[in-house]
């Protein structure tokens, strides 16, 4: 009896708190344009969860201050909702859900990862809410034909195609050999297969093809059949686990290659976990701050740096940039669409071609961002072991010259 | 000298693991309490070296430090969660344990964010066979350490009182509580002991490999197929099944690639399975 009662009181508590707490939120409230979004802010992702929280936070606030947006000769201000999606794309899938149905967003902002961007596009498709997101580079977002899904980034295939190209480049336009180790995730096997596809494109070849297994940190194996074969390039992504074991373990096992390629180097603090083992490491990245695009709110990539510095306490990571321009696109949108209907808005996102401090900005058919290149930095480091990333390719945005090849480790 | 190379890389290896799983066997076989949390305890330990390593310490005084914080640590969560169920059935254990596991990797989240870090020993490197094998200082120092505590542990065990208590309880927990052992004190200390080496472990990955909150898992299925294959109460059999599976790991990627290796030594535990329990149904004797 008395446990009846119990679960009695306890069910109608719950029907309480939820009839209370579902406020009635709309697309527009007054002069608020509110967008949903969930973010992983527990949970294994909950470092880059926050970089990309801060990334909105910021552009909502800077949007706002420098007059917000202005629809149908309103001005209008951005609000975001958000939920902690515990870095689990179940839980993630359910958030959408519960933002769109209950809390009644019409707009989205996307998660961190292209795992829980993966978890929420069905959702965000099935109700025809248009999704800009910023975190989410897998190959697979964007050929499953969604039409609401918007990724500010470039895809995963192309992130380390460039250090294939600049290696061809560097051996005077032949071919040359690769040693190749990924980790068994959807991301780093798009980037994987853009790697493939260069070695096809260059004419060059695969010497080293492994797989590593998620729960590994150990690549001995690998480097050791890396010192036999003696590649032109070898090529990491692992997340930031591999970055970091990569690196320890090339500079403890000595292994000498002329060129070393990998990703997640800004998210693992490479530089400074590291030190000088990690000199001469070339990094893909979506952004880099000395990258010379300009828009009207953020001015450049420096000044966008230095503002968040002064915000957040620490320089902006990629992750952080990229969400930022994610809401300077939903702005642009909502002007030229002139309207909040949402096929309207959908189709203005799908028709965007502009310049923001991150990038230009254009979608294909897809949903992937096609008018922005990934860039490369190396890290270089002075004497005093102070390292720095510069950018090195494309040459066009290139701010220091590639050292190449890495020096052996008995001349360090 | 690419199989030595392989052959080194997974002996040192394997005496890391092998002290992950001789704390889990020593408590398997006391308590028989099989502990789903051991890897979490193992990252917490690498914690505590990475903060000494972020404070100017040299991560190598965590071996030290490490374990005499996990013993608390250990004693705690014997005192709040493990005593309730030492003497039910091993499937409330795990239960029990697997909380405690989960617990940990969201409080270590929590507190130490979900970056993935490591401490730098600047230990250097042992070139052997003219450059062609390479041994990273850092793992040679592990397997050092990881030796050293696990032959103090045997001398412990045989020599002092409470290494015998231990022993005894292991043996017939019900017959040494009558010759006056007192068993609660006896469970605590070994609860407390395994936490301390999943300590010490845990500062040695900090400094050859990496940590992250979630990390965890494997460590605790590798040192549950280690006891699975070595057995309970046969420690030296712990080191040589800990060794045998790190050099088995090393030739399988480097043979059949490194997609294959965690599959390759599932494969082998299945059929070290397989091939025990042919064996006992051999030996198998009916009561007439």
């Amino acid at each position: 009896m008395r446990l009846n009662k119990i679960i009695l009181s306890f069910v109608s508590a719950l029907v309480i708190l939820f009839s209370t707490s579902v406020a009635s939120f709309a697309k527009v409230v007054g002069d608020k344009i509110i967008l949903g979004a969930a973010i992983s802010l527990t949970g294994k992702y909950s470092s880059n969860g926050v970089h990309t929280q801060n990334g909105y936070n910021m552009a909502v606030d800077r949007i706002n201050s420098m007059g917000g947006v202005k629809v149908g000769g309103k001005t209008y201000k951005f609000d975001i909702i958000y939920y902690d999606d515990e870095s689990n794309p179940k839980r993630a899938a359910q958030l959408a859900e519960r933002l769109i149905s209950q809390d009644g967003v019409e707009f989205m902002l996307g998660p961190y990862s292209s795992g829980l961007t993966k978890a929420i596009a069905p959702v965000t498709e099935k109700y025809g809410v248009p999704m800009v997101e910023a975190n989410g580079a897998s190959r697979s977002l964007f050929t499953k034909g969604y039409k609401y899904l918007f990724a500010v980034l470039a895809p995963a295939n192309l992130y380390l195609d460039v250090a294939i190209d600049l290696a061809v480049e560097k051996n005077n336009g032949k071919g040359v050999t690769v040693a190749m180790a990924f980790e068994q995730d959807a991301f780093s096997q798009d980037v994987r297969l853009g790697v493939l596809d260069a070695i096809k494109r260059t004419g060059s070849k695969k010497v080293i093809d492994d797989k590593l297994p998620k729960e590994l940190n150990d690549m001995a194996a690998t480097l050791v059949k890396v010192k036999q074969m003696k590649p032109d390039v070898l090529v990491v992504s692992g997340h930031t686990k591999g970055a970091l074991t990569a690196i320890r373990q090339i500079s403890e096992m000595k292994v000498d290659v002329p060129m070393l390629a990998m990703t997640h180097c800004d998210a693992a603090k490479l530089s400074k976990q590291h030190g000088k083992n990690s000199q001469y490491a070339l990094c893909a990245s979506q952004w880099h701050k000395t990258l010379t695009y300009k828009d009207d709110f953020f001015k450049d990539g420096m000044t966008y740096d230095a503002d968040f510095t002064k915000e957040f306490g620490y320089a902006p990571p990629y992750q952080a940039a990229e969400s930022s321009a994610a809401l300077l696109v939903f702005k642009d949108a909502f002007e030229r669409a002139d309207s909040f209907d949402q096929k309207k808005v959908r189709d203005a996102l799908a028709a965007t071609n502009m310049q923001t401090f991150y990038g230009n900005i254009k979608f294909a058919e897809g949903g992937q961002n096609v008018d922005k290149p990934m860039v490369l930095f190396q890290v270089m480091c002075d004497d005093a072991g102070k390292c720095e990333n510069k950018v090195v390719a494309p040459t066009k945005w290139a701010s220091a010259k590639l050292i190449h090849p890495i020096p052996s480790w008995s001349k360090r | 000298m690419i199989s030595v190379q392989a052959c080194l890389d997974g002996v040192l290896l394997g005496i890391l693991f092998a002290l992950i799983a001789y704390g889990m066997a020593l408590q398997w076989g006391v308590m028989n309490i099989i502990n789903i949390a051991q890897g979490d305890l193992v990252i917490l330990g690498g914690y505590i070296a990475y903060f000494m390593y972020l404070y100017g310490i040299h991560p190598a005084w965590g071996v030290i430090v490490a374990p005499v914080i996990m013993f608390f640590v250990g004693i705690a969560i014997y005192k709040l969660v493990i005593n309730k169920v030492v003497d039910r059935d091993l499937f409330i254990s795990i239960l029990a344990t697997f909380g405690i596991s989960i617990l940990f990797m969201q409080l270590m989240n929590f507190a130490f964010g979900a970056d993935v870090v490591l401490a730098n020993s600047d230990y250097g490197t042992t070139m052997l066979f003219n450059n062609n094998v390479v041994l990273p200082n850092s793992k040679i120092f592990s397997a050092f350490i990881s030796i050293l505590f696990a032959i103090c542990l045997v001398i412990y065990m045989k020599k002092s009182k409470l290494g015998r208590a231990i022993r005894a309880t292991a043996q017939n927990a019900r017959a040494a509580k009558i010759l006056g052992v007192d068993t609660e004190k006896v469970y605590a200390a070994t609860f407390g002991i395994n936490a301390a080496l999943c300590g010490v472990a845990g500062a040695l990955i900090s400094i050859t490999f990496t940590i992250h909150p979630y990390m965890g898992l494997p460590y605790t299925i590798r040192s549950f197929m280690i006891v699975i294959v070595a057995g309970l109460g046969n420690l030296p059999g712990v080191a040589m099944s800990g060794m045998g599976l790190g050099v088995f790991e090393e030739f399988a990627d480097y043979i059949l690639g490194t997609e294959f290796r965690i599959g390759s030594v599932f494969l082998l535990l299945v059929l070290i399975l397989v091939y025990r329990r042919f064996k006992l149904s051999r030996k198998r004797e009916y009561l007439k």
